[in-house]
């Protein structure tokens, strides 16, 4: 049978359409019986990273979500606008700055999807400011930490003079930027 | 190289099949996402601000040619068409989600085409670096230094505790994501490619088809990439999706000695078969020619098939694909009938420059 609105392919989906002038009965291929309105075919089709992310968000925050409900308002980016809600719908984030205003709220769902919410790879020479001195420190004090249960104290000495002289250095750079 | 030839020269850099374990991987791309600070991500920028993105690229470009010593074009998406848009996804150099709505949209890419970055895609910035067989840390270095060079000049989206931020809170951190193409017969005749994508998310890897997400398995084509790019160093992530390939190359060279050994004949009637068809058809569907094409690789590999060279089987994954070929008859509406001759006649016009002699 062919579509009765197109005649061009095969109907392969009956409409009952019930109005004011009675009821009218249709057959109708896929691509007309959009036209009628929202019809899924193909639920399964689409189904993103982002869908799943939007799903994580739903059902496992719910209970956080409604705790803060008459505080939503504070939770609009005020440099692109979107709302936490946007966010919880879409699952993408719409500007830097919204990581900063939503940063807490982001973390339980970071930790979920890398199991980490601290970023420990490369550091951008420009904007990164100390973070590269703090870095190194913290793998100094590692090293350090592995040196005094080896009972090497003479490398564990060494080390030590080196974070002193890293942390002189960070606390001048903070001490100018506050100047 | 010139823009035509981007579209009509099925050449990419990852076809020469040199480089390491090159009979079994394909390629080894490296991918950063960046985005600048204070601009909205591309999914919530307007045109305008798109449209400023797009520029401060074109403005640091003779930069970028002059750290890595390539020269490069810009292509905007919105002016090209749309089997042009679609020849480029299928040579890997950008996505389908990059032209789903072009207006402002730019690929970038070096004339070797190694470098691609895609502007406005998910991300502000997406920088590809692509090279073959298996070698993941050139691709990154490369990747690096076109990274620190507009870093030094424009201002990237980073956050101290959470690294580069991204449109996707999936790529947050480094960024970075690493992934592999391999060819994998063996395990898929031997029946053992299930085990290894089971294994895969264990590791914090993802397996996919031949396009990437979402996208079907065909010709025996995997790729393999890392899924975390939070909590781990860019040397871990790499170090990590490299032990895994690794391992899975080991399996499939230990596949294809066990169907040597003990299907030698069964293997080399399929391969010889698959050879035929692709040799004398006059008519191929495109998954009809993966599959084939991948027989004859391993064919190749083995040394079964001596008089032709690897290459061919990577240069027809591209020329023989749908939009490719539609684009070099500069017809969209090719029927599939029109197109499946065409891909016939194209892996015939292929294949009769190696003469074979068997008696």
């Amino acid at each position: 049978m062919l579509c009765d609105d197109c005649k061009k392919n095969e109907a392969c989906v009956h409409i009952t359409q019930i109005s004011s002038d009675g009821k009218v009965d249709r057959n109708l291929c896929e691509d007309c019986a959009q036209k009628y309105g929202k019809i899924v075919f193909n639920p399964d089709k689409s189904f993103s990273v982002n869908d799943f992310l939007t799903g994580m968000f739903n059902s496992g925050l719910k209970p956080q979500l409604e705790d803060t409900k008459d505080t939503a308002q504070d939770f609009v980016c005020p440099n692109c606008g979107m709302t936490y809600r946007d966010f919880t719908h879409t699952g993408k984030i719409g500007c830097s700055v919204c990581y900063t205003k939503f940063g807490k709220r982001l973390e339980p769902l970071l930790r979920r999807i890398h199991g980490s919410s601290t970023h420990n790879g490369k550091i951008p020479k420009r904007s990164g400011g100390q973070l590269e001195v703090k870095h190194q420190i913290k793998r100094l004090r590692e090293t350090l930490q592995n040196h005094i249960v080896n009972e090497e104290y003479e490398e564990a000495a060494q080390l030590r003079d080196q974070i002193k002289d890293l942390e002189k250095v960070l606390n001048e750079e903070e001490h100018q930027e506050k100047d | 190289m010139s823009t035509d030839e981007l579209f009509t020269n099925p050449y990419s850099p990852w076809m020469n099949g040199s480089g390491m374990d090159g009979d079994i991987v394909l390629s080894s791309r490296v991918r950063l996402a960046r985005n600048f600070s204070n601009i909205p991500f591309p999914n919530r920028a307007n045109l305008a601000q798109l449209s400023e993105v797009k520029s401060m690229m074109q403005d640091i470009l003779p930069e970028l040619e002059d750290i890595t010593d390539k020269p490069y074009q810009c292509l905007p998406i919105d002016e090209l068409t749309n089997l042009e848009r679609k020849v480029l996804i299928e040579k890997h150099l950008i996505s389908n989600n990059h032209i789903e709505n072009p207006e402002h949209r730019a690929l970038v890419v070096s004339d070797d085409r190694k470098v691609s970055i895609m502007i406005n895609e998910e991300d502000h910035l997406r920088i590809q670096c692509m090279v073959s067989g298996l070698d993941l840390a050139v691709p990154l270095e490369l990747a690096s230094k076109i990274d620190d060079t507009i870093e030094s000049k424009l201002d990237i989206a980073f956050n101290e505790k959470m690294g580069y931020l991204t449109s996707c809170p999936t790529n947050l951190g480094t960024g970075l994501r690493a992934s592999v193409m391999v060819h994998l017969p063996g395990l898929v005749f031997t029946q053992q490619i299930g085990k290894i994508m089971n294994a895969s998310p264990q590791l914090g890897l993802a397996v996919r088809g031949l396009y990437g997400e979402g996208t079907e398995v065909i010709g025996n084509i995997f790729q393999i990439s890392n899924q975390l790019t939070l909590g781990f160093n860019e040397q871990e992530i790499m170090d990590n999706l490299t032990s895994a390939v690794l391992e899975i190359i080991m399996h499939e060279r230990a596949a294809r000695k066990a169907l040597m050994t003990y299907s030698a004949e069964r293997l080399s009637d399929q391969v010889w078969r698959a050879f035929g068809i692709l040799k004398y058809a006059r008519s191929v569907s495109a998954n009809e020619a993966l599959s084939l094409l991948s027989k004859v690789r391993l064919g190749i590999d083995t040394k079964m098939i001596k008089e032709v060279a690897a290459k061919s089987f990577t240069e027809l994954l591209v020329s023989s694909r749908t939009n490719y070929l539609k684009n070099l008859q500069e017809n969209e509406n090719l029927s599939q009938n029109e197109i499946d001759k065409e891909r016939a006649k194209t892996i015939r016009e292929t294949l009769e420059k190696f003469k074979v002699v068997r008696e």
